[in-house]
């Protein structure tokens, strides 16, 4: 749909786009991207010829873009930028319909768009359309930055860093809604960002850029496992450790080893006492040779325990066991799927390796994510 | 006789005098629009000019009115055109000035916006950068216009009449009643255009300006 031939731009001797060659599909989500000063944004400007290139050609359909009007040009391309630039002086309606305005169409028709795109993100037209952008918060002001670049149907959209000065939580939604809003209208989006998180969110293909060269393009699972130079690895930071450490993550992994074991022939007493002391409501029962029996649980041992006698009797079989190559991912559906708080590891010979809980699920999927995390 | 007297019985020359004021007040307050917005909005377009222009027009408004006048009287003789060619000439500077910085201190994402969703640049102009720029050209149009009417007192000198009439023929007179009958009203005239004209910013204001910086 959009086709990037041998594009270069330089001001002065600084090159800004170094002979940049890419095709975008129809209805695709890309994400350019990259450190700043990579060229991201004028690879964009180039698209609706806001900055037009030294050499090369793009071709939107197949058509030559230099050929054609730039003001008719943009009119059929939507933009949103990161400062938004809504004009302060038109109300909500009359910012969404400029253009529609712009291509003279008849009023009962750009008002209908103006309703349709409102309740699109749920802001009611009797509530906003007649409020200045000044009366919005920034997130509504961005939601109707992007209805008005939507708003005469363009089949392709940029998106200049749109939601980079938005508040986190804002910006979640934003990300959200815009996603929803691309596959539901099948509009074909090029967006700049320089947030990998938002790359990895939104993109059906990312497009990884640095000094004006496209380093990588490929989607975000194809660019997590396969970085194609050590400067993406470097952007991706936290989203490509655990990629590259391990590979596959094993129920090992998650599991800690500091548990509570008892042999079958302990007494009863002294199990809860054990327990008391350490403050939990089951122990681990090994065999003689130290193999696992089974568990027993403080329940067990009130309802049906006598004092002195020893806890093989209580014995459950019931916990879920797993072996400790196993994949983390089924230790993880075993212990959601059961009703207990634990999965027991084990080694080859049957002896106990570990315990995997919610808590270290938790705290080891936390780690993955964030890397080493405290206490 | 009394100062109020003076009036009751000159009421009718002072009437003349202030309505031939608010003419040529009028008059070349609207001139000098019609030569600064165009300018300013010009400039606004073309920066590197805007320095020697504005330097110009500036170094215009440093010439005393007297001097101005006197020039004036020599190139066009007497009566009212050499006066409103000078008020026109001051009337120019404050509105030129006010309608370059309004248009070139609009946030360039407007511009960008606009640019970017296909506005024309005629259509920035108009939709855009105008509006948002309105009410530094009207504060402009106020300094002008206050300025004018005071300036305008000297315009009596050579013949244009209005209220500077009555004051010059006080001070050569020594008739203070003649100074006061003229001074009051331009002073008052001062105050109502002053007054009024910025009514009229806020009318014009869209409410969406009002409390935002642009």
């Amino acid at each position: 749909m959009i086709k990037f031939q041998n594009i270069s731009k330089s001001y002065g001797h600084s090159i800004v786009l170094d002979d940049i060659s890419f095709e975008i599909k129809q209805g695709e989500f890309v994400v350019l991207i990259g450190p700043s000063g990579c060229g991201k944004t004028t690879t964009l400007k180039t698209i609706n010829r806001l900055i037009e290139p030294n050499k090369g050609k793009i071709f939107i359909n197949g058509k030559d873009i230099t050929k054609v009007n730039p003001v008719e040009l943009r009119r059929t391309i939507g933009y949103v930028i990161q400062q938004i630039g809504l004009f302060p002086n038109m109300t909500v309606e009359q910012n969404i319909a400029v253009v529609p305005k712009l291509l003279k169409y008849p009023k009962p028709k750009w008002q209908e768009i103006v309703h349709n795109l409102l309740e699109l993100v749920d802001m009611p037209y009797e509530e906003f359309a007649h409020k200045y952008p000044s009366e919005l918060s920034g997130g509504q002001q961005q939601r109707i930055g992007v209805l008005r670049a939507l708003a005469a149907s363009p089949p392709i959209v940029l998106m200049d860093e749109p939601f980079g000065a938005l508040d986190p939580i804002t910006r979640d939604s934003l990300q959200e809604e815009v996603k929803h809003l691309q596959k539901k209208l099948k509009k074909t989006i090029v967006f700049v960002t320089h947030d990998m998180e938002e790359a990895l969110r939104m993109a059906d293909t990312i497009v990884f850029m640095n000094r004006g060269k496209i380093i990588q393009m490929a989607s975000p699972e194809e660019l997590l496992q396969n970085p194609a130079d050590p400067i993406i690895k470097s952007f991706m930071g936290r989203h490509m450790e655990n990629e590259n450490n391990a590979p596959k993550l094993l129920a090992e992994d998650f599991m800690r080893t500091k548990v509570l074991k008892v042999p079958k022939t302990s007494h009863t007493l002294e199990c809860i006492e054990l327990m008391s002391r350490r403050d939990v409501n089951s122990l681990i029962v090994l065999n003689d040779d130290d193999t696992y029996a089974g568990t027993v649980t403080i329940e067990a041992i009130k309802a049906h325990g006598k004092a002195g006698r020893e806890i093989s009797e209580l014995l459950s079989e019931d916990a879920v066991t797993i072996h400790r190559k196993e994949d983390a991912r089924q230790a993880f559906d075993k212990l959601l799927a059961s009703s207990s708080n634990y999965v027991i590891v084990l080694n080859d010979n049957r002896t106990v390796a570990g315990l995997i809980t919610r808590t270290s699920m938790a705290k080891a999927l936390g780690e993955a994510l964030w890397g080493e995390m405290k206490s | 006789m009394n100062f109020l007297d003076f009036i009751a019985g000159n009421y009718i020359d002072i009437q003349l005098s202030l309505l031939r004021h608010i003419e040529l007040v009028g008059i070349s307050v609207l001139i000098g629009m019609m030569i600064a917005i165009p300018v300013g909005i010009f400039l606004s377009r073309h920066k590197r000019m805007s320095g020697p222009v504005l330097a110009v027009a500036g170094t215009i408004q440093t010439i005393p009115g007297l001097v101005m006048l006197g020039f004036a009287l020599i190139l066009f003789g007497i009566g009212r055109l050499p006066a409103l060619v000078v008020l026109s000439l001051y009337a120019i500077l404050p509105i030129l000035h006010n309608t370059f910085t309004g248009i070139t201190q609009v946030d360039q994402s407007y511009i960008e916006a606009g640019r970017g969703i296909g506005m024309t640049s005629r259509q920035i102009l108009y939709k855009v950068e105008l509006p948002l720029a309105m009410s530094s050209i009207i504060s402009g149009i106020r300094i002008s216009t206050v300025y004018i009417v005071s300036w305008s007192t000297l315009a009596g000198l050579i013949g244009a009449g209005g209220l500077g009439d009555l004051i010059w023929t006080g001070l050569s007179s020594y008739n203070s009643n003649y100074i006061l009958a003229g001074a009051v009203p331009s002073a008052i005239l001062a105050f109502a255009f002053s007054g009024l004209i910025g009514l009229l910013q806020r009318m014009l204001m869209p409410r969406g300006l009002r409390g935002v910086r642009v």
